[in-house]
Parts: structure tokens; C-alpha cells; sequence
């Protein structure tokens, strides 16, 4: 036992030391990029023109953008609001609406194990952000369409500020918490399909290197602005993809992680011998709703501002999830006879996964189409592809973020309209890496395909190498006693209900 | 001295308890129990995963009377708790020894 604690905590030191190291660079790199920067002395607002402060404040309320006034945008009310209202929203689905989906679906032996993987991530997770994690994934001096840069390890200089190669009318303090909350959620989806055996130890450590080797690279490729597949921000994107709120980055690179890390870890113990019930469907609707709600705060909220664009994800996200929180229970109803709680809950969750990369690129038409989807695809994964191949996905992570995640970038490729999103087709970016062409010609699945092939190579190789590194050095399970005894007991001295 | 043991429906529990009551029987101890005899169970489907649920919720009222009071308690039982379908359960009667009320030392039949 002690070897193993010893073994996690090099693993951490290691991690800390690779940040002091990036600090240190970053303060070298700051120092050579400061005689950079040729453009125009921006202007204070009183002392612009009133043509050009006309035209700001109409860039301000509309989420537009300020360059050719000649004034320094700044952190505006109505949006600032809003994006600080959808970061707490989007930490609202891990804490608590992850964990009690989560912790309803396990017996209750195990309940408190997924109450803490969650909490624990957020923790670990949060504390990688800030050294080093933003940096990587929204930093740009490594000018790499694979890694960020190290400008903004330990979130030097990051103020209330706007960091306008991403949001111009919000504090870039607000923007690095917002995207904070999207790397909480997304590892914390992937200990799903490792429920009821997985140590607390090795999962903590298997997210410590899986934030480097997957998500950070994997999110700034997405969404930085020298992003290889960001169709929509980067002018440079080689391949001019879109993914609105994170079906690739999210969805599709923990849902494919998932499903690598419980084969490599195995089944539990009596898997498919002994009834495993969920002990409370109860927590998990409580769970489904949060996620919900919390949702809006994730795709609504990837607009970076309370603007048009936001209001039509608003719109997509909630028709998308309820069509398919229908058409899943129907099916149950149609093949099995009666619709279930957690058919209508896995329903919503896979509406609302699919929807993501879209929601921003389309109609609500386009939205009614992926709720369909959403109810049928994911379904038929977890109902009848798990039972054929007979891999104990326990809370069917990839099931339902896998599966629905590849299947939403894809659709997305089609089902995108740029009338509800005018960035679709912008001569600044979309015009210049191919994005808008593959819009007109209908041939930006093509695209899609290539970012979600990437995704899932990056996801499958990087768990891989990973998992059998801590597998190496602390190893994956419980004993079977320790299995059988319930993870709340033995990994943490507690237990979720004292009667 | 008699124990009765009855396994019943759970909803059919204050019907028999009325009964009992009614013919002055003063104490019955009750416990939700599960368990099977020829009644089928029901199936769960969580998903992909299907469960068959052999074991179904029941409750066993247990309680002592004079040998007097028998037959008159297990009538009463046997026709409050009946529907008429599989699953109705079973009485059992079975020889008590003795029986000691603690507070006043009380044995035997004025005991219980």
C-alpha cells in the first residue's frame, strides 16, 4: 500500500515539476515576443470618433467584432453575466448532476465512489488548469495547430481583460473558468464504464496523464485559435472542421477512452452472473435533470456571449434532448413493452450529446432529425452491440457518449445551415481554410470524418499507452475481497447510507 | 400456546390486522420479508441488462395465542387475506413452550 501511495505521488511531482519547467520557458518566451505586434495604437473610447463609437457599442451588444473602430474591446456587462451564469451552469453538471446519474446507476455499495471520482477530478483537474492546462490548450506561442503555448502557465496575465483571439466582450478570467469546467466534465464521464472496479488511486492518476496526452492536445486542436481542425476561428485550419460545444473534444474523445480503459481493465467480478441493479433510479432522474439544465450552460454558453447564436443553441439543445428523451422510452415501449425511467434519462443524455457539436450550426429542424437519431443509435449500442460483444461498459460511457458523440460529429457535417450562424462562412476564416467551400458544395462530412477519425486514433492510442503505464506502477483494480466489500469502504472508509 | 406464522400479500396487512383485532387478539409482530413459492417473480430491464426477480416482497405476521384462540385467529387470516390468486401465501401453526411477560413476570397464557 505504501509503495503504491509513493508511486502516485511521484506520478504528481512529476506532473508539477513539467509545470514549473513551462513557467519557466513561458517567462523566457514573454521576454522575446515583447517588441512584436505592428498593429495600430488602439484609441480610448472618448477619445474615438462618434462614427466609431457608434459602431463599437453596436459590436459590443451584438457580440461583433470591434477591429475597425480602433478601440481595445472590453469586458461587457450582458455578456460577462452570461458566461459567468454558464460556467457555474457547466460545473453544475459534474457537481452534482455526473455524480448522482452516476451514483444511481451503481449499487449502493459503490455509491460513494463515484461521488468522489467526481469531486476529485474537479480538484485534480482544476489544479492542472491553472498550472499549465489553459495554457496548453488556449496559449498560441508554440504556433502549433497540435499544443497551445506556455504564455499562460500559472495563468500569468490572465485579467479581466478580453483575450480577443477567442471572445472579444468577456474577461478572459471568466473564458479560462468557463473552459475549465469543460475539462472537469469530460475525464469524469470516462470512469462511467469502469464503475464498481476501479481503484480511486489509479483514477486520479490515469486523468493526471490523460488531460496531457489526450485533452489538451485534442481541445486545442478543436478549439485553439491555431487549431488544426478549427473550421470556424482558425484561418490556418488544415482541416476545416466544426465542433460547436465539444462533440469531438468531449464526447467522443472520453466516450472512446472509456471503452479502451474497461477492456484493458476487465469485467467486474460476476459480471453477468449476478443481477447488478441500478440502487437508486431515483438519484439518477435527479442526476439526468441537472445534467439538463447544466447543459444549456455548455452549449448555449460555447457562444462566448449572450448573443443570436446562443439563443438558437438555447432552442436546438432543447428540442433535440426532448425528442429524444420520447423516441428511446418509445422504443422500449415498441420492443420490450414498457417504457422505462432510465430509458427516458439515457434518452435525454444521449439528446443532448449528439446535439453538442451541432447545436450552434443549426436549425431546429436539423435539431428534431438528431433527437431522433440521438433515441435510436445509442440505444441499439447499449442494447444489443454491448450484449454481442460482451464488454462490461458498466454505465455505458461509450454507449452513449461514444457512440452518440461520433455519430453527432458526423451529422453535424450535414445537418449544418450557416443562416442560423453567419461565422460558418466568414471571409476572415471560413473563406480561407476551405470551410465555407465544403459548406456550399455539401461536402464538409468529409471534414467531420477526418476530426473524428483523429479524435478517436488520439483517444484509443493515448489510453492505451496510459493505462498500462499505471497499470505498471499501481495497478488498476481492487482485490476481489476489496471488489466484492464495495469500493466506499475499502477505498475511502465510508459508506453512503447508515441506516 | 400457539405460534401463527402468516406469509401475506403486503397490501392485504391491515385488513388482517382489523380481523385479528376484532377478535381480541392484542399484539402481532410484523416484518417485510421476500422470498418465493409458486408464484412467478418479474423481470427488470435497466438497459441492456435484464434481471429476472425470483425473490417478491411479502410481509410475515407472527403472532402467540391460547390454544383456544387458534382456530378462530387462522379462519380469520385465511379469509381476510385471500384474493384468490397465486401468491396469496401460507399460515403455519406452530407448539410454543412458554411465554414470559417481562414487566409483571406473567407466564403461560396470561402472557401472551
Amino acid at each position: 500500500m505504501k509503495n503504491k501511495t509513493t508511486s502516485v505521488l511521484r506520478l504528481l511531482a512529476a506532473i508539477a515539476s513539467l509545470a514549473i519547467l513551462g513557467a519557466v520557458t513561458s517567462t523566457l518566451h514573454a521576454e522575446d515576443a515583447a517588441p512584436a505586434a505592428p498593429a495600430p495604437t488602439p484609441v480610448a473610447f472618448a477619445d474615438a470618433p462618434l462614427k466609431a463609437q457608434t459602431a463599437y457599442l453596436q459590436a459590443a451588444l451584438t457580440n461583433g467584432d470591434p477591429t475597425p473602430t480602433n478601440i481595445a474591446p472590453v469586458a461587457v456587462a450582458g455578456h460577462t453575466a452570461w458566461m459567468m451564469v454558464a460556467a457555474a451552469l457547466v460545473l453544475l453538471m459534474t457537481l452534482p448532476g455526473l455524480a448522482l446519474f452516476y451514483g444511481g446507476l451503481v449499487r449502493s455499495k459503490n455509491v460513494l465512489s463515484m461521488l468522489a471520482m467526481c469531486l476529485g477530478i474537479t480538484g485534480l483537474v482544476t489544479i492542472i488548469w491553472w498550472a499549465v492546462g489553459y495554457s496548453l490548450v488556449f496559449g498560441t506561442n508554440l504556433a502549433s495547430p497540435f499544443l497551445g503555448g506556455t504564455e499562460f502557465f500559472f495563468l500569468k496575465g490572465i485579467d479581466s481583460a478580453p483575450n480577443t483571439s477567442y471572445a472579444y466582450w468577456i474577461p478572459q478570467n471568466v473564458f479560462c473558468i468557463f473552459q475549465l469546467t469543460f475539462a472537469i466534465i469530460t475525464p469524469a464521464l470516462i470512469f462511467g464504464a469502469t464503475a464498481e472496479r476501479l481503484k480511486f488511486t489509479a483514477l486520479m492518476a490515469f486523468v493526471g496523464l490523460w488531460m496531457f496526452v489526450v485533452y489538451f492536445p485534442l481541445a486545442h486542436m478543436v478549439w485553439g485559435a491555431t487549431g488544426l481542425m478549427n473550421g470556424v476561428w482558425n484561418a490556418d485550419a488544415r482541416i476545416p472542421a466544426i465542433d460547436f460545444a465539444g462533440g469531438t473534444v468531449v464526447h467522443m474523445s472520453s466516450g472512446w477512452s472509456a471503452l479502451i480503459l474497461c477492456l484493458l481493465l476487465g469485467k467486474r467480478v460476476g459480471h453477468g452472473k449476478e443481477p447488478m441493479p441500478p440502487h437508486s433510479l431515483v438519484l439518477t432522474m435527479i442526476g439526468t435533470g441537472l445534467l439538463w439544465v447544466g447543459w444549456y450552460g455548455f452549449n448555449a454558453g460555447s457562444a462566448l456571449a449572450a448573443d443570436a447564436v446562443a439563443a438558437n443553441a438555447f432552442l436546438t439543445t432543447t428540442i433535440a434532448t426532448a425528442v429524444a428523451a420520447f423516441v428511446w422510452p418509445l422504443l422500449e415501449f415498441i420492443l420490450k413493452g414498457r417504457p422505462s425511467v432510465l430509458g427516458m434519462c439515457s434518452g435525454a443524455v444521449a439528446g443532448l450529446v449528439v446535439v453538442t457539436p451541432a447545436c450552434g450550426f443549426i436549425d431546429s429542424t436539423g435539431a428534431a432529425i438528431i433527437g431522433v437519431v440521438a433515441g435510436v443509435v445509442p440505444y441499439f449500442a447499449v442494447t444489443v452491440v454491448k450484449n454481442i460483444f460482451k464488454y462490461d461498459d458498466a454505465l455505458d460511457t461509450f454507449g452513449i457518449h461514444g457512440v452518440g458523440g461520433t455519430v453527432g460529429a458526423l451529422i453535424t457535417g450535414v445537418l449544418v445551415n450557416p443562416s442560423v450562424n453567419g461565422n460558418l462562412v466568414s471571409e476572415a476564416y471560413a473563406a480561407k481554410n476551405g470551410l465555407k467551400a465544403a459548406i456550399e458544395s455539401h461536402s464538409l462530412l468529409l471534414a467531420q470524418a477526418k476530426a473524428a477519425g483523429i479524435t478517436i486514433a488520439l483517444a484509443v492510442i493515448g489510453t492505451v499507452i496510459i493505462t498500462l503505464i499505471i497499470k505498471l506502477a499501481i495497478g488498476l483494480r481492487p482485490s476481489v475481497e476489496a471488489e466484492h466489500q464495495g469500493l466506499d469502504i475499502t477505498d475511502h472508509g465510508e459508506e453512503g447510507y447508515n441506516h | 400456546m400457539k405460534k401463527i406464522e402468516a406469509i401475506i400479500k403486503p397490501f392485504k396487512l391491515e385488513e388482517v390486522k382489523d380481523a385479528l383485532s376484532e377478535l381480541g387478539i392484542e399484539g402481532m409482530t410484523v416484518t417485510e420479508v421476500k422470498g418465493f413459492g409458486r408464484q412467478k417473480g418479474h423481470t427488470e430491464i435497466y438497459r441492456g441488462s435484464e434481471y429476472t426477480v425470483d425473490f417478491l416482497p411479502k410481509i410475515k405476521v407472527e403472532i402467540f395465542v391460547a390454544d383456544g384462540a387458534v382456530e378462530g385467529a387462522v379462519a380469520a387470516i385465511v379469509k381476510t387475506a385471500k384474493t384468490g390468486k397465486i401468491g396469496d401465501g401460507k399460515v403455519f401453526v406452530l407448539p410454543v413452550e412458554n411465554a414470559v411477560r417481562i414487566r409483571t413476570d406473567e407466564t403461560g397464557d396470561k402472557a401472551v
